[in-house]
This record gives C-alpha cells, structure tokens and sequence, in this order.
C-alpha cells in the first residue's frame, strides 16, 4: 500500500500536476511579457526531451555524488508529497509529521548543494554556496510561519490541522494571513525563483548548481523544481486553507486557492528585480522573521 | 521517427556561440527572443550552459584565437546536438576570406546542419532557417 501511494500519489500525481503548474507560470510569465508562450505540453516534452539525451561528466567531479544528487533531491520531494496527500485523503497521519515535513522540504536544497560542490566548476562551487546562504537565510521565518497553524491548532499533526480548519480557514484571522504572506515570501526563495534566483542567476554565473548537469541528471532537477511548484503550494493550502476539499462548491474554492498561491508567485517573480545575497539574508532575517513573531504571538493570544 | 528525436524537435535549446563576430548577428539572434517573433512558441529557449543545450547557433568568422574554444565547446555538448551556422562570416568568411585570422571556414571544422546566409540575417530569415533544420531533420529519419 505504502509503495502505491508512493508511486502514484507521490511521485505520478505530483509530477503531473507540478508540470501543468509550471506550463501556468512559463504561459503567465509570457503573457506578462506580451508573449503568446509555450504550448500545453512543452513542460512534457523538455522533460522526455532531457531523458533521451546524454551524460555528461565533468572531468574531475566526484562522480558517485554528481550522479546521485539528482536523486537524492527528487526522493526528497517524493517522499514529502506522499506524505501530505496521505494526511489530505487517507488517514490522520502520525505524531509530528508537521516535523518530517518541514525537514524534508529543505532536502531539494541540500541536493543542489551536492550537486554544486560535487561538479568541480567554479560558477557550481559559487551558487551551492549561495544556496546554502540562503538556506539559513530563509528556513527561520518559514518555520516561524509555519507553526502559526499548529498553535491555532493546538496540534503538530497535519491531519488535525486540516481537520480543525473544516469550521473557518486559518488564512481568516490575523495571524493567518502575516504567516501566509512570510510563507509565500520563503516559498519564493524555496523555489528559487525571482527575486531569490539568487542560486542560479542565470545571467551572471549561468544556472549556479546545475551548471555542469546535462541529459537525465538536468531532467530529474528540472522535474524537482516542478514538482516542489506544485507540494509547496499544496503544504500552504493545507497549513493555511485546509487542504484540498472535494465536496460540492469547495472544489471550486480549492481551485481558486491553488490557482491564487500559484499566481501570486508568478506575478511577484515577473515583477521584481534580482537581489543580492546580503539582501535577501537581511530581508528574511530582519522584516520576515519580526512579522512570523508577531504572528506567532497573535496565534497564542487567539487571534 | 524515434521519440527521443520528436522530442528534441519540440524543444531545441539553443545556446549562441559567437566565434569572433561583429555581434550584428548576435543583436538579431536576440531578437527572436522578444515579444515580436517569440521562438518560445515554438518550444526554443536561450540556455547560458552548453550543457543544457540541443542546438549550438554559431556566429562570426571562427578566428584562430576562438576555433579552439569552439572545438572544445562543441565536443561538450551532449550529443544529439545539431549546429546552424548564423550569417555570412560563419557560413563562408564573408570578407574575411583572404584575412591571415580566419585560415578554415566553420564546416571544416564542425559539421554543420544549417546555414542562414545574411549580414546579418533578419529574425524572420533565423526563424525560417530554425523550421527549415526541423524539417530537414525530421524528414531524414
């Protein structure tokens, strides 16, 4: 049974549903930009695209560890999206599985940091070290944020959290909706998108990490980030709007949610600037971090 | 014909070589990029790494200072790749046929798929070549 949810579930639904998303916000990006944009399937095709092609590896890299990154990253996600879909449609989950999620969100970035070090190229070595910056930079006021709906709660279980949003959704009082705007900021930096590309810079150090990655290593990455566009948004919606609802008018409602985190990330990645490095640490360690605490405070005072 | 080469059909990423040129083809291969023409359409995008890349646009007259970095950069592409030749330097050496700087034109030095003849060629003039390399490759298998 384990092993379905992680096949279908986990990995084929999520990546399904992550390549449709992302086939949204390459298509809104182009509109933004006065574009017609890609086709429907252009997010299907790069990716068997990339499967058929070959791979390359750098002379002097740490071989086991380039080739297992990919891996490593892509388990990761798996493994968090089965999680969350289980808690959302099949049973109440375990004890502290908010834990296990939060720490396995951040595995993505630490196999991009494998794979950066392990690539021997200078412009890699740069952007895993600027991935881990960013890292430290950004998992305090994303865990802050996070634990508003465990205390409005009063359980670390996914399942209950879901469960107790069935009278009225977090996002609803006051310290809902601070934590949600601190989640989606971190969310942006989780995915590595505008303006916290800072990893990957296209423009200046070429793709950071995944520089030297080509043929099936670059598919399964490419795959990974989808994949996170869709479960992060997901584990906002359960944090904060009670997960997915399937009956009657709530299906629309859950669209509508979805839809919304998914354009509100375009939307802020199509109109900001890159920043530095010091800049974004400043920016989630000084206003994000005091907004998630004041969050976190309204949240034990029951607002 | 094979899905792998239908894929990489639908979603050629090109990365832009330029091998000693005057950047007036570079300008105009940019140009393809914009709202105007959007080769995205058609599934293209511009990579910064050759080794995302499927399809390497070379431009300007393959001087003797950058054959060898074309050289190595071409055995780096993951293979299949194809190559287009972009304006008149890479296609013949235009007028610099006779200059000691540029001894051996691009297709003796890298096979070549495509040449877009043009100094430079107009975006219109890349974009025909690009379906033209499509139809040729895909007519072949």
């Amino acid at each position: 049974m384990t092993f379905i949810y992680l096949l279908v579930f986990g990995f084929a639904a999520t990546a399904v549903l992550g390549l449709i998303t992302s086939w949204i916000d390459r298509k809104v990006t182009a509109r933004v930009q006065y574009r017609v944009g890609p086709p429907f399937l252009q997010p299907f095709i790069d990716i068997v695209k990339l499967l058929g092609k070959e791979t390359v590896i750098p002379a002097g890299a740490s071989k086991v560890t380039f080739l297992i990154a990919p891996v490593i990253g892509i388990s990761g996600v798996i493994a968090v999206s089965t999680l969350l879909w289980v808690n959302q449609f099949f049973s109440d989950g375990f004890m502290g599985d908010w834990i296990v999620a939060i720490y396995l969100l951040t595995i993505p970035s630490i196999s991009l940091i494998l794979a950066g070090f392990a690539s021997r190229n200078p412009l890699a070595s740069l952007g895993a070290s600027r991935e881990m910056k960013l890292v430290i930079a950004y998992e305090l006021p994303f865990i802050l944020a996070a634990l508003v709906p465990v205390i409005s709660a009063q359980s670390i279980r996914l399942g209950v959290i879901i469960d107790s949003q069935a009278g009225g959704v977090f996002a609803g009082s006051i310290s809902g909706i601070l934590a949600l705007i601190v989640a989606i900021m971190c969310v942006q930096a989780k995915l590595g998108l505008v303006p916290f590309d800072i990893p990957e810079a296209e423009t200046e150090i070429v793709e950071g990490p995944i520089v030297e990655y080509s043929g099936p290593g670059l598919a399964i990455f490419k795959l990974m980030k989808n994949m996170l566009l869709f479960t992060l948004p997901f584990f906002l919606m359960i944090l904060f709007f009670g997960g997915i609802r399937l009956h009657g008018i709530n299906i629309l409602w859950t669209v509508l949610e979805y839809v919304g985190i998914v354009a509100i990330i375009t939307v802020i990645r199509n109109t900001n600037p890159r920043v530095r490095i010091d800049q974004a640490v400043k920016f989630f360690w000084g206003p994000m971090t005091l907004i998630a605490v004041v969050a976190v405070v309204l949240a034990l005072n029951g607002l | 014909m094979s899905l792998k080469l239908k894929a990489l059909l639908k979603s050629p990423w090109v990365f832009h070589l330029s091998t000693g040129s005057c950047n007036n083809c570079d300008i105009e291969t940019l140009d393809c990029l914009t709202p105007r023409f959007d080769i995205e359409r058609f599934g293209m995008l511009l990579v910064g790494s050759i080794k995302h890349a499927d399809v390497l646009l070379v431009s300007g007259s393959c001087n003797r200072m950058s054959v060898e970095r074309m050289k190595a950069l071409y055995e780096q592409v993951p293979k299949p790749c194809l190559v287009v030749a972009i304006g008149t330097c890479s296609g013949s050496r235009g007028i610099f046929k006779d200059s000691y700087n540029c001894p051996v034109p691009l297709d003796k030095i890298i096979p070549v798929d495509v040449y877009i003849p043009g100094c430079p060629p107009k975006p219109e003039a890349i974009i025909a070549g690009a379906v033209k390399l499509i139809e040729k490759v895909g007519g072949a298998t």
